[in-house]
């Protein structure tokens, strides 16, 4: 297999409140093998809240991130649903309506730039599964995580409209996704199965509508700790700051306990890899989680 | 040549529950002979013709138009009439499970009360308002461009497929639903209604409009007529900067408030985006998580100097704040 070499989106979230996505994301391309540019120029997506703004200049935006990726003639990869949902979008809407294309590309010509809509966009996640596979995943692993049970998280972002994903997710069927459990059984994790897996977080609403926001965390958290799971992953980090952060309050809304650890899909493989204390990050989550780290 | 099976013998699961008689619903299994070209209609009728004569379900037109026979496969949402059943049976591998479109709903097996979808339907005036001249001198046209904003939102058959997928009404029964809005935005763009602004006002408002969209595409992937009712809830969020009648608030604020840490940093502004989007006052309620994102690591100074410059800043940044001084067409 010769290197596999991809334009790594981070997103915000990554470069401000959980660096410990983009440390182990990093850490894990290092130890398979995987060459990583960071677009550094790449700004945020708008985190489908700046297109309800002002639709056309979410567009111009995406588009600017899409094209550094192209002056490289790489996929660009992302580490967040939401960033690849919304470039996807992007992507889809200019390279399906040569009009819309123009206007963007007219402002993005001011600043020397043209969107051309030659890189594919795919979620390190799929990455994993469809390019560098799961079998040689499977081969690198040092820290086997059978001792625990792992429930996957999806996040919305990533599996649905599933019409606009099916060439970069593997044709997952939003109703019944396979990509995380899969990948947990690589690492020889064992997968939850429980019904919120597909569900909501309700990360977007956490502003305006608080209650709806924590009522769907809430949710999903309890149906996982009920069916055993000894932590969650998500390929989302905002899935993760909604359901990490917020546990004491969406506990009280629950009125229940709601504790338990959300790692970021990269951290679950960095654990599995055994890649180092730091890289993984767990200390920076605020649920107790740093007792997952047993190498 | 091979000989092509034509029917596979596969246990169908359905969703029981009868309002009147039974105190929790019940789940039963129908064994039968599935052929290649078989709708879920179809074997909702076999349980009903060959098995149990008091299953029930509505039906009417079989073509896809009336919307009566939408019910939920293993959560999918689909209409009966044209959804291939070998077709569902792979997709689940062979293990599938009859539902109605909403379980708390259901009156008798697959039949719901759907009082609630009509009535929000209703609130949005689903009609082209506007006051007809009994003798019109002249014909009402429209170009083909005005046409074609509504008429993929015209399609819809009040099926409530998008509806009773949405989670963020499930949580809240204020909330209008994807289907309404769907609805409201194909009036509010016919040139031939006048009631536009009352509709955007109405879907403005916190808890019942838009703003309270979680954004998790169900209704997306639920419309049987590939409607795509949030590309809709976004074009109606959009209208409401453009006509000026998004009023400054919580949720308008927010969406706004991307731009000021994108023109600074290129990145969103993760502190800033909140207590610009609540308020001084209004920020009080998150200081209990920040205390422990900060106590985490989760909010930590970039520069290493606590409040002074928390947020790397991108390449190139000039080229975005460039960007959003041409390209901006909304404000708040």
């Amino acid at each position: 297999m010769s290197q596999l070499h991809y334009a790594l989106f981070t997103g915000c979230t990554a470069k401000q409140s959980t660096p410990e996505l983009l440390s182990s994301t990093l850490a894990v391309a290092d130890k398979l093998g995987i060459k990583i540019t960071i677009l550094e120029e790449a700004s945020c997506c708008g985190a489908s809240h700046l297109q309800d703004f002002d639709e056309f200049l979410a567009h111009v935006l995406n588009a600017r991130n899409i094209c550094y990726a192209e002056k490289l003639g790489l996929t660009m990869i992302t580490i967040c649903n939401t960033c690849q949902l919304n470039s996807a979008m992007t992507k889809h809407a200019l390279d399906t309506d040569p009009e819309l294309k123009a206007r963007v590309n007219e402002k993005l010509a001011e600043v020397g730039l043209e969107y051309k809509g030659t890189s594919e966009i795919k979620h390190f996640l799929y990455t994993l599964i469809d390019e560098y596979g799961l079998e040689n995943v499977k081969d690198k692993v040092q820290v086997p995580l059978s001792h625990l049970n792992i429930a996957p998280f999806y996040g919305c972002h990533n599996i649905r409209p599933s019409e606009l994903h099916e060439d970069a997710n593997g044709h997952e069927n939003p109703y019944n996704p396979t990509s995380l459990d899969s990948l947990i059984d690589a690492l020889e994790g064992n997968p939850v199965n429980y019904e919120s897996k597909n569900k909501c977080c309700g990360f977007h609403v956490e502003l305006q509508a608080n209650h709806t926001s924590e009522v769907l965390a809430g949710n999903a958290l309890v149906d996982a700790i009920d069916n055993n799971a000894d932590m969650m992953v998500t390929p989302c980090p905002l899935c993760h700051l909604k359901m990490d952060t917020y546990q004491d309050s969406i506990g009280k809304v629950m009125g229940r306990d709601v504790e338990l650890p959300v790692l970021h899909m990269p951290q679950m493989v960095a654990l599995a890899l055994g890649c180092t204390e730091k890289e993984i990050g767990l200390n920076f989550h605020v649920p107790k989680a740093k007792h997952l780290y047993t190498a | 040549m091979s000989e092509v099976k034509d029917t596979r013998k596969v246990t169908i699961k359905a969703f029981r529950f009868n309002a009147e008689t039974d105190y929790l619903p019940y789940i039963k299994q129908y064994e039968m002979e599935v052929g290649k070209d078989e709708l879920i209609l179809d074997l909702m009728n076999r349980i009903k013709w060959e098995h149990d004569g008091t299953f029930s379900y509505r039906r009417s037109c079989r073509h896809g138009i009336c919307g009566a026979c939408a019910i939920k496969v293993n959560g999918k949402a689909v209409l009966a009439c044209k959804q291939n059943a070998i077709e569902l049976l792979d997709l689940f591998d062979n293990d599938i499970t009859l539902e109605p479109s909403s379980k708390k709903r259901a009156v008798k097996d697959m039949i719901i009360d759907k009082s609630d979808f009509w009535e929000k339907h209703a609130a949005i005036k689903p009609y082209v308002v506007a006051d007809v001249d009994p003798h019109p001198a002249h014909e009402t046209k429209q170009s083909i461009a005005e046409f074609n904003n509504f008429l993929d939102s015209d399609l819809c058959i009040q099926c409530g497929a998008c509806h009773y997928s949405c989670p963020a009404l499930e949580v809240n029964p204020e909330f209008f639903g994807p289907a309404a809005f769907a609805a409201a935005y194909r009036f509010t763009v016919d040139t031939r209604d006048s009631a536009g602004a009352e509709r955007l006002e109405l879907t403005a408002q916190p808890a019942q409009g838009v703003w309270d969209c979680v954004k998790c595409f169900e209704c997306a992937e639920a419309c049987p007529k590939e409607i795509n009712p949030i590309e809709k809830i976004t074009k109606l969020h959009n209208l409401q900067f453009e006509q000026g009648i998004a009023e400054s608030n919580v949720a308008t604020r927010h969406a706004e408030g991307f731009l000021r840490g994108m023109k600074k940093y290129g990145y969103l502004d993760e502190a800033d985006i909140v207590t610009y989007s609540e308020g001084y006052l209004g920020v009080y309620k998150h200081i209990g998580a920040a205390m422990k994102m900060m106590k985490s690591g989760k909010i930590h100074w970039h520069s290493g100097i606590p409040f002074i410059d928390s947020i790397p800043k991108i390449k190139n940044l000039d080229e975005v704040q460039k960007l959003i001084e041409i390209s901006q067409t909304n404000k708040l």
